[in-house]
């Protein structure tokens, strides 16, 4: 047991699998001698070789198209793309080819792979370095989409996606690598080091995929988030000294509905909360499902609190992000309504 | 001061737009097309240099010549028996598309492809493949399948749907997969699968074993991203690779000259990447297998990849969705100056003494004779609008490899 970074958590994870398991490799664009520009892949060649933890050509689509063959092979390679905003060249890979090759070839050949990327602003990254595509997968059949919170499931999680027989979609909220992020921009940054979750077990362990966790128990209201917004939902709540139920749901499909359903019908009223775009986003999902499940018990209508509909913004950084503050007004209206 | 001169000095820009030789009505004509004699085009050492072949991108390697006769450097591979196996191979493929075409005329099934001009090429590559090799073809490679002894009747039953289908009818009619065979499940989608062949070949090679892989395109698809992606991928780690492209012409309704661009020829393209690029009469059996012979052992030699590009003509529609009397000449491919690939290894054959007209035309007739017998089995497991079918259920499996609660919700919805 020991304090990790998210990024320490994550490279972990893959030292581990790497060890385990001859057929895991690990690439992408800078991820062999440097080690990724977040250094997550780290000291992996230099332990592995460089068959087995490599650098890739700046093409998604080859990285993509290219690890699809190596699981058809037999192979279970991880690979990073630089950064979520640079993953469109590998959606028709993604969505067309590893999505549906169990499906269509009758489970003939399949295609265990894990795709990482960073997601989600707050480092001043204008909007090629801070999207949130996470509908733009969930929205496709055949995918697991997963998005830790903390170092230590960001551990557990990874390692089970690796195992996963199926694609996995891995999103890393960037913001959160090195602390956590309540979206108080302006206090300073709390490291892993002093977080309860920054507490990482040694060895091989998982946290399954599909399961979400109640982050706090609260009776007045749930918030459903994932990522970064696990924390601004903390602060939102405590600010507003609302008690909040918290699900931080880890797994965006397949989805933990039973959780969301429990505790929304205990509380009867539900606030979604995600740093991507509005329209169409995952909340539009979350929102969805709820009224479906839940319509009887609620005493308000869904709210959703996002991203602006607008591309992510340089200067406008904290205008853009869902925060705390409206986020806290959310939760105080919907209270109210 | 600035000496750029003024914008106007050179008068307006204007866009090109390539055109074909010759459209509907015109006379074909394939004037354009360079024909090296059969014979003419040296056979270098597998571990050449690509640097010091770049010439064999520009021309077009051939074996029989006008007589019929095997000539040059590339001849002399393949015994009497494995040439007869080879013309049976064509014939039976050409037999099997027939079949299939007036199926789906007669509402047996939604679509057809087929090979019509094409056989020798994915008939004589497959026979240069070894076992646990790796095709990641298109949809029109099924010689090889029908090369390596896949079964017809399976092939039948994915075209129909029915209740044997292997595939359990998620796939397009042909869309064919079989691991054992060798044959990547095929997606329909153009290109995907020429990256995924890379990366198969550089897993094998991680893996230090001897199995190598075959990637597939068409002319046209050569314009998508990934076809140059798997050229930087193949070249940067050497990976063990065929890369194949078959030139037939034409791309549904697009003449070649639309992909093709300013490059001389598709083999050209690999030569910025420093892979070896060989051209080949598509339509000569002896001269596509000799040169997959070569491109084979070059990569299992861990020399690294090649790119073949195989010179011919769809002489069919692109699809039974298609009519290409809409954009070329009818008799276009009568014109084709490469002929046809099943007549020229026949009148090989004769021209060899092991072969005669009779038996040809007996061939023939016990080609179909099994051909018959095997739709007449697949269609004894249905069609794709009658007799037994994928159940409903069918359609929520295999979607993941256990299934999720959604995915159990929805089937529950939909009561099967």
């Amino acid at each position: 047991m020991s304090r990790k970074t998210m990024i320490e958590a994550i490279r972990d994870a893959m030292d581990i699998m790497m060890e385990r398991d001859d057929n895991v490799v690990v690439f992408g664009e800078d991820v062999g001698f440097f080690g990724g520009v977040f250094r997550c892949t780290q000291g992996l060649q230099a332990k592995y070789g460089k068959t087995r933890c490599f650098d890739a050509p700046i093409s998604e689509a080859g990285i993509v198209g290219a690890a699809i063959g190596m699981a058809a092979y037999g192979l279970r390679p991880c690979v990073e793309i630089q950064f979520a905003d640079y993953v469109y060249p590998a959606y028709d890979q993604i969505v067309s080819e590893a999505a549906r090759l169990r499906y269509r070839s009758n489970g003939d050949f399949t295609c265990p792979v894990v795709m990482r990327m960073p997601v989600g602003g707050g480092i001043f990254g204008g909007q090629t370095h801070s999207q949130s595509p996470e509908a733009l997968f969930t929205h496709v059949s055949g995918l697991k989409v997963v998005v830790p919170s903390n170092p230590h499931d960001a551990k557990g999680l990874l390692i089970a996606a690796i195992e996963d027989p199926d694609p996995v979609i891995f999103l890393e909220p960037k913001r959160l690598y090195n602390g956590p992020f309540d979206g108080h921009y302006d206090r300073p940054v709390t490291p892993w080091s002093k977080h309860e979750l920054g507490e990482v077990p040694d060895g091989h362990y998982t946290v399954p995929l599909g399961k979400a966790i109640k982050r706090r128990e609260g009776s007045q209201l749930t918030i459903l988030a994932y990522g970064t917004m696990v924390y601004v939902a903390q602060a939102a709540a405590e600010e507003q000294s609302i008690d909040a139920e918290i699900i931080d749901l880890r797994t965006l499909l397949p989805l933990d509905l039973e959780t969301i359903i429990e505790s929304v019908s205990k509380t009867g009223r539900c606030v979604v909360v995600h740093e991507a775009t509005l329209t169409s986003g995952f909340g539009a999902e979350l929102a969805a499902l709820v009224q479906e499940h839940c319509f009887y018990k609620l005493e308000a209508p869904v709210a959703r609190v996002t991203g602006w509909d607008t591309p992510y913004p340089h200067a406008q950084e904290w205008d853009y992000f869902p925060g705390p503050v409206r986020l806290g007004r959310a939760l105080v209206e919907t209270l109210e309504g | 001061m600035s000496d750029n001169g003024s914008p106007g000095e050179f008068g307006p820009l204007s866009l090109h737009v390539p055109e074909p030789a010759v459209r509907p009505g015109g006379s074909p004509d394939f004037s354009n097309v360079e024909i090296d004699e059969a014979g003419a085009i040296r056979r270098p050492e597998v571990d050449a240099n690509p640097e010091d072949i770049r010439d064999l991108a520009f021309s077009i390697i051939r074996v029989l010549n006008r007589d019929g006769e095997a000539v040059g450097p590339w001849a002399g591979l393949l015994t009497d028996a494995q040439l007869i196996e080879g013309l049976r191979h064509m014939m039976l493929l050409r037999t099997f598309d027939a079949r299939m075409q007036i199926a789906q005329r007669q509402g047996k099934t939604s679509f057809y492809m087929q090979h019509l001009g094409e056989e020798a090429v994915s008939c004589a590559f497959r026979k240069a493949l070894s076992p646990g090799d790796m095709n990641f073809p298109t949809y029109r490679q099924a010689g090889l399948l029908i090369a390596d002894d896949y079964p017809m009747v399976e092939m039948m039953c994915q075209i129909y749907s029915n209740e044997r289908d292997p595939l359990k009818g998620r796939q397009l009619p042909i869309m064919y997969s079989s691991k054992e065979h060798g044959f990547f499940s095929i997606s329909g989608n153009l290109a995907t699968q020429y990256i995924q062949a890379v990366g198969w070949a550089m897993a094998s090679a991680i893996k230090q074993d001897n199995k190598i892989a075959a990637a597939w395109i068409g002319d046209g698809s050569t314009a998508e991203s990934d076809f140059h992606a798997s050229l930087v991928f193949a070249s940067t780690y050497k990976a063990p690779v065929v890369l194949n492209i078959v030139n037939n012409q034409w791309a549904i309704s697009t003449f070649q000259g639309i992909a093709r661009g300013g490059s001389g020829t598709f083999a050209a393209r690999g030569l910025g990447f420093g892979i070896p690029a060989l051209r080949v009469d598509g339509n000569d059996y002896l001269a596509v297998y000799a040169v997959a012979k070569w491109a084979t052992e070059r990569a299992r030699r861990n020399l690294g990849p090649t790119l073949i590009e195989y010179v011919t003509y769809r002489a069919g529609a692109h699809s039974t969705s298609d009519d290409p009397s809409a954009y070329r000449p009818k008799t276009e491919s009568d014109a084709w100056p490469l002929g046809d690939p099943v007549i020229r290894l026949k009148n090989h054959l004769i021209g060899r003494g092991v072969w005669t007209d009779d038996r040809h035309k007996q061939t023939e007739a016990e080609i179909l004779d099994t051909v018959v017998a095997a739709q007449k089995e697949a269609e004894s497991f249905g069609t794709l609008h009658a007799g037994g079918k994928p159940s409903a259920r069918d359609m929520f499996e295999g979607v993941y490899e256990e299934m999720p609660p959604h995915l159990r919700r929805q089937r529950q919805q939909a009561g099967v």
